[in-house]
């Protein structure tokens, strides 16, 4: 191990900074080279190979899903698919993913407008028990959702909210950990001398936030966006447990049904696969659209 | 509500900037905590302190009758007969033995698969991770739905292909309907994990790298003796977020109750709390089943930082 390495200092490289330095791994270093290769390419089709599954299965009729070779195009019926989807009980998934999109986009817009105040009013201003209250807040990153849900459901019912649109948009709102987030990020992204200068200039408190803090938070913002986004569009319990009426119903719960509904009747299956494709699509998007966001925020997240 | 944002004038409170008064920076606090105060106390505070409630009595009319029953104080029944209920501690432990398994392999994994990125040797790095991070942007149930696809015989390739090699596999038996779901678990969570600790790995001191490439450590040597113990915040932070995940499992069990016998509705703690409520209904036991887990949680994830806090200092 100890062969070949200088005795005098090695200078710092001045390529791109993940570089390694030295030989890493001596003599072997191309065998080593190709393991590591190798290692992360089976993860990544272990990663890919069930996504392409689920591409390839939605294009095929009940027949062909139980029948026919994964890999054979023979009978190609995305299309007569596509529209049995949308036509299925009276166009239920269409209005699922209209439910999804309601609860998961204008939650999250609505629920991270709220986190990131509260994270700014944590970070810039000083107040009796702040410590305390984020404390509380802390605790909230903790508590696990399933855990709330039994008891917001006995709160919503006995307030007669349950198996309403509110019953689910409400609690997907309290995002703890975007409040975390947004305090820490309020720190990296707005300097106090911002907020200094603001107030020489004789603008008040709120104007500053609205016109200044807020605009600096923007990555920060797109952030606790995507992570909100994505745990509402994944909620399941919640939905399970408030909801009744099949027309609330987001797209997670929604399949749900169908699928147990598959186990009698079978044509639900490729109306299960292609709509569990369908259902996949915005998140994808919207992850690959803003990869350095959410990188940020997880390095924010993790890294101090 | 918003007393907590708008608190009187502390005469402890620290250093204010100086141009606009206290006030003014306080009303502001006050308006900008509101919205998220009164959800932390409507959607947080008065539904834990409701299911507390809710544990200590029991309802005494029979079947679904609305209004018409007595509620009874029955104090810590409800917890006796959930804590002596043998299908919720198996659940429990079912929990337990799902992390003896997931945990130690998403971390390991997940870590294997950041060194190596880390390590310089692997082409196409933001292709790999964004490859293996994807499947955590597909919602649990979809992974459940997918991955259940490929446990069913008949419709799984993957058995196909078993098959072929006069390989017969049951992903749904006894003993692997446990492994079959940590496996759906890994596939959502791996790369998520990755790029944790990918992103921990970038942000150490290249010197202490180069120090030890100097002292004449190997690329592993160096991977495992300089590098994981630096982002070991960050692997503390993984375990205690997947021990808390594991005990919310929910969805993939759930789904997998439609398909196989081996996953009763009573397989984890949520199931058990679901079954109490909407099967049994039964809100005092549910209630109390609630407020455990909501313990144990809070015991655990309290433990694990305290723990890794002290580890910390010590280093």
């Amino acid at each position: 191990m100890t062969t070949s390495t200088p005795t005098t200092p090695v200078k710092a490289p001045q390529g791109p900074p993940a570089r390694p330095l030295g030989k890493p791994f001596g003599r072997s270093k191309l065998t080593s080279r190709g393991i590591a290769n190798a290692v992360v390419l089976i993860a990544a089709l272990y990663t890919m190979l069930p996504a392409l599954w689920l591409l390839l299965a939605s294009t095929k009729n009940a027949d062909a899903l139980f029948g026919s070779d994964i890999l054979s195009f023979g009978d190609f019926s995305f299309g007569r698919n596509l529209s049995d989807l949308f036509s299925m009980d009276g166009g239920l998934y269409g209005e699922w993913y209209v439910n999804s999109l309601l609860y998961a986009v204008v939650g999250a817009l609505v629920g991270s407008l709220i986190s990131v105040a509260a994270g700014y009013a944590f970070d810039k201003y000083e107040f009796r028990h702040k410590e305390k209250l984020f404390g509380l807040v802390l605790t909230g990153v903790m508590v696990p959702p399933t855990v709330l849900a039994l008891p917001l459901y006995l709160v919503a019912s006995n307030i007669g909210m349950v198996n309403t649109f509110w019953s689910v948009f409400i609690p997907v709102l309290f995002n703890p950990f975007g409040v975390y987030l947004a305090r820490l990020l309020s720190s990296g992204y707005v300097p106090n001398e911002v907020l200094e200068a603001s107030r020489v200039d004789g603008a008040g408190e709120l104007q500053t936030y609205v016109r200044v803090s807020l605009r600096m938070l923007g990555p920060g913002f797109v952030t606790v966006f995507l992570f909100q986004l994505t745990a509402i569009w994944n909620n399941f319990f919640l939905p399970m447990v408030m909801l009744s009426d099949q027309h609330l119903y987001p797209l997670s719960l929604g399949l749900y049904t169908w699928n147990s509904a598959a186990t009698v009747s079978p044509e639900y299956y490729p109306l299960v696969v292609i709509g569990s494709l369908l259902a996949v699509v915005p998140l994808i998007v919207a992850f690959v659209m803003l990869q350095r966001y959410w990188k940020s925020g997880l390095t924010a997240g993790s890294v101090k | 509500m918003s007393s907590k944002g708008a608190a009187p004038p502390s005469a402890a409170a620290a250093d204010p900037p100086r141009r606009t008064g206290r006030r003014e920076q306080r009303v502001a606090a006050a308006v900008l905590l509101t919205p998220f105060t009164a959800l932390l106390v409507a959607v947080f505070l008065v539904p834990v302190g409701y299911a507390i409630y809710l544990s200590l009595f029991s309802e005494d009319h029979e079947g679904l009758g609305f209004g018409g029953g007595r509620t009874v104080f029955t104090g810590l029944r409800s917890y006796l007969s959930v804590l002596q209920d043998p299908s919720f501690l198996t659940g429990f432990g079912t929990i337990a033995l799902y992390c003896v398994i997931f945990v130690p392999l998403v971390v390991i994994s997940a870590l294997a698969l950041a060194l190596l990125l880390d390590s310089g040797l692997v082409r196409m790095r933001r292709t790999a991770q964004m490859l293996v991070y994807l499947p955590h942007a597909v919602p649990g149930i979809i992974a459940a739905v997918i991955w259940l696809y490929l446990y069913t015989p008949g419709l799984s390739p993957v058995i196909k292909l078993f098959a072929q090699a006069d390989i017969t596999i049951d992903f749904l038996g006894l003993h692997t309907v446990l492994p079959s779901i940590v496996n759906i678990a890994l596939w959502s969570g791996l790369g998520y994990n990755m790029i944790i600790f990918y992103a921990a790995l970038q942000a150490l001191p290249r010197e202490v790298i180069e120090a030890a490439t100097i002292d004449g450590a190997g690329g592993i040597r160096t991977a495992l003796q300089v590098k994981v113990p630096i982002i070991r915040g960050s692997v503390v932070m993984v375990c205690m977020f997947s021990l808390i995940g594991a005990l919310q499992l929910f969805t993939e069990p759930m789904l997998m109750n439609q398909a196989t016998p081996m996953v009763n509705s009573r397989f984890t703690p949520n199931m058990y709390i679901y079954d109490a409520a909407f099967r049994r209904n039964n809100y005092g036991l549910a209630s109390a089943a609630s407020v455990i887990l909501l313990i144990v949680t809070c015991v655990l994830s309290y433990a694990v930082t305290r723990w890794s806090g002290r580890r910390e200092r010590r280093a």
